[in-house]
């Protein structure tokens, strides 16, 4: 990292930086090890097929680490026996929709916020601030009534809208950015005549690219590991409204007449599948995921 | 960075003083909030008052019949729209239309005041006080908003007066179009963006403090029973600890407490340990050990925390492990031994971490990259050495930049709820209160509260207060960030 030139001029400095470099090893591994148990523990449970004597599949969570039969029973069993793949085209739809429309809100509020002077942009910027810092589910009963009171409830539409609605009020990171582009190359822009209008979708859109694909891939994984909002808008009884989350929360934890204790490896072989595409998405956009953060949190 | 270094006042008395100040320019804030308020309507009362005397016929009818100064000089479609809107806003205020049997509109407001007079029988339905003082507020929004274009009505017709007088032209409708993609472009980005905020923001989050004032609660079931306004009872029968639901207030605040400070620094800590680790010289395959952790922030938190409150659990590997290898006699209960809080706690505070810590490395590691190099080669050339270096030049720089994210983080503890409610679900269970366990936060109370209780009000009543601190730590980060002091310096 840094190149302090500072030679080590005694043997006993290079062995307790070699000390130093083997703990140091010995700590990210150990670490790893503890940060990756609990995904390895859904991967094996997924997997594991041990049957009790009267040879149905035990669900249960089993004290060995390692299962002792192997295969895909599981996710036979999640596909054939639960409105699993409902869930799954459910949840698609409706990240798909509401990721579309919260990025558009949250670039358009960011631009604005940004880079156009107007009269109420402070008392803008004031209530945003102040909205932003009551609890999200307080309101969630109140959504619901008002969603109820437009006959939307149960159904996916309101979820979308719950989801992207309110999304013009997460705009300050996207805002951080546009605020790095510099303003001569707007000026210069307006003096060859281009609208503000042309400015955004010209010169700001394509210099933003990675804010675009942090914003973007926050809206579309949002709908996949909520499940606060899909539970209280579409409902616990209908299970053809669940969502992912919802339904495999509900597959262990739900009303006690339809719990079956015997679901963790379903579960389990359900989380995987819902794991796989969020994970791989995360990976390859992890550089702009985490120049986001990073813009983010120093910001404030 | 000298702020840094010099660290003599002690640091209770640094935190106490800067909250007693932030309490402080939140009332001075209120109060110049209000001011601003007033000299506002006052400005556009002298102002309207003017218009009215100064502006033409045209305008003068304007004040009673909306678009009546843009159609008589030919913009026909926008004053079409200034009369549309009139014309619906009027009917809807007039005739009250229902929605599941209760008024929007003039009838409304009067219900905001009684929140419903019929009490039902057999034959008759009860009114829906809920309702009733939902569609209430929607009026007085929909009033805002009808307040809003007519005075824009007034303003556009001025501004033709205005026009004409000088000589010019009133401007086309395409002209008006072509602006709202220029001069006022910020209308046409924010006005989705507004609705949005309004309907599914703005409206809840005033119902919801609306609510703290009824006896709105599971023994006042919307539609079946009426409820009405209480004043401040409930934020009294908190402070003094009385009832069911009050009685539990104080400990789980302070539990609140307790765990975002311990959650915000043991994952602050941490984390920038880990990143300077991982960001160390001789450590090679960084990006493999960054791929580990950040693996654990991109899998849904309702699966990883589920699988960890798995693995905890009684039968669970780790008690196996523990009861085969011989180092305790029975399975223990992490998550939730009843009346023993304690283990429960330091579980789902070690759990954050495994939660928490992957963020901080990020973050960190991002700002050690960014440590100007002049400020190292200063240092060599003062003959310093890399520890030294370490300590006075990377240590000072990191906390310096992520001071506000500490505060930001504090407030997040504050109201994280997926840990909590997917681990233990605020349990184990205490006695004598109201479904509050010895976990629960201030939030996953308020969510049991109002989802499963139906206890709207006193949810309501945790929600401001949560607020209120939330508020505190937020204005307190939002004053000393970079963003809030330097934001023109950036333009």
């Amino acid at each position: 990292m840094t190149n302090l030139a500072v030679k080590p001029k005694f043997k006993s400095v290079k062995r307790q930086e070699r000390i130093s470099t083997i703990s140091g090893y010995a700590t990210l591994v150990i670490m790893s090890i503890i940060w990756l148990y609990p995904i390895l523990w859904i991967v094996l449970s997924a997997f594991r097929t041990e049957r009790n004597d009267q040879g149905e599949l035990i669900g249960i969570v089993v004290s060995n680490y390692f299962p002792k039969a192997v295969g895909f029973d599981n996710f036979v069993n999640l596909f054939n026996n639960t409105l699993f793949p409902r869930w799954f085209a459910n949840t698609l739809f409706i990240s798909l929709i509401s990721f579309v429309i919260s990025t558009f809100l949250t670039l358009s509020v960011a631009y604005v916020m940004s880079k156009l002077k107007f009269k109420a942009r402070k008392t803008f910027l004031n209530v945003a601030l102040i909205l932003g810092m009551f609890p999200g589910f307080m309101s969630i009963i109140a959504i619901y009534y008002i969603l109820k009171a437009m006959n939307l409830t149960q159904t996916l539409f309101a979820l979308i809208l719950a989801y992207s609605a309110g999304a013009g009020l997460g705009f300050y990171v996207a805002k951080g950015f546009f605020d790095l582009i510099p303003n001569s190359l707007l000026e210069s822009a307006r003096l060859d005549g281009a609208t503000n209008f042309q400015i955004f979708v010209k010169i700001i859109l394509p210099l933003s690219k990675p804010i675009i694909i942090y914003t973007a891939l926050l809206a579309f994984t949002g709908p996949w590991m909520d499940f606060i909002f899909a539970r209280v808008i579409l409902g616990e009884t209908n299970p053809e409204l669940h969502t992912v989350a919802v339904g495999l929360y509900m597959m262990l934890y739900g009303s006690q007449s339809t719990v079956d204790p015997n679901r963790f490896t379903m579960f389990a072989a359900g989380s995987v599948i819902v794991a796989i595409p969020i994970v791989t998405l995360f990976l390859s956009m992890q550089k702009y995921y985490v120049e986001g953060v990073t813009a983010g949190a120093v910001k404030g | 960075m000298n702020d840094v270094n010099a660290n003599k006042q002690p640091m209770i008395q640094k935190i106490f003083s800067s909250i007693l100040k932030s309490i402080k320019s939140f009332g001075y804030g209120i109060y110049r909030g209000l001011k601003r308020f007033v000299l506002g309507v006052k400005k556009r009362s002298v102002r309207f008052a003017k218009r009215f005397m100064d502006g033409s016929i045209y305008t003068k009818i304007s004040h009673l019949i909306m678009g009546f100064g843009q159609l008589a000089r030919r913009q026909i479609a926008k004053g079409l729209i200034y009369l549309l809107i009139q014309a619906i806003f009027l009917f809807i205020f007039i005739t009250s239309p229902t929605v599941n049997r209760t008024p929007i509109g003039f009838k409304a407001i009067t219900n905001l005041i009684t929140l419903g007079t019929v009490q039902g029988d057999v034959f008759t339905p009860t009114d829906n006080s809920m309702l009733m003082m939902l569609f209430g507020v929607v009026t007085l929004g929909l009033f805002g908003m009808f307040l809003a274009s007519y005075l824009s009505n007034i303003s556009s017709s001025y501004h033709n007066d205005l026009l004409l007088r000088e000589g010019k032209k009133v401007a086309t409708f395409k002209e008006d179009l072509a602006e709202l993609f220029d001069s006022r472009f910020h209308l046409t980005m924010l006005t989705p963006a507004i609705l949005g905020i309004i309907v599914f923001t703005v409206l809840p989050t005033v119902f919801m403090i609306l609510i703290a004032f009824t006896n709105f609660d599971a023994q006042h079931p919307a539609g079946q029973v009426l409820f009405d306004w209480v004043g401040f009872e409930n934020f009294k029968s908190v402070f003094t600890g009385q009832g069911e639901v009050a009685v539990r207030f104080f400990p789980v605040l302070s539990w609140t407490l307790v765990w975002a400070f311990f959650a915000t620094f043991s994952n602050y800590i941490a984390g920038i340990l880990l990143a300077l680790l991982i960001n160390k010289r001789t450590i090679k395959f960084k990006k493999v050990w960054r791929t580990v952790f950040i693996l654990t922030i991109a899998i849904p938190q309702f699966i990883s925390l589920l699988a960890v409150r798995s693995i905890l659990s009684e039968y669970g590997p780790i008690n196996d492990l523990l009861v085969t290898t011989g180092i305790v006699n029975a399975p223990v209960s992490f998550l939730g031994t009843a009346n023993n809080p304690i283990t429960a706690r330091a579980t789902v505070l070690f759990v954050n971490l495994w939660v928490g810590i992957p963020y901080t490395m990020l973050m960190t590691s991002g700002i050690l990259m960014n440590i100007p190099t002049d400020l190292y080669e200063a240092a060599q050339i003062d003959g310093a050495t890399k520890r030294q270096a370490f300590i006075s030049i990377t240590i000072p720089y990191i906390v310096f930049v992520t001071t506000p994210y500490l505060i930001t983080s504090f407030v997040g503890n504050i109201t994280s709820f997926n840990i909590i409610y997917l681990l233990t679900g605020g349990g184990p269970a205490v006695g004598g209160g109201y479904k509050a366990g010895s976990t629960d936060l201030l939030v996953t109370w308020l969510y049991k509260l109002t989802i499963d209780e139906n206890e709207y009000n006193m949810g309501s009543v945790i929600g401001i207060f949560t607020f209120l601190i939330t508020a505190t730590g937020t204005l307190l980060s939002y004053r000393k960030s970079k963003a809030y002091n330097e934001e023109e310096a950036f333009q």
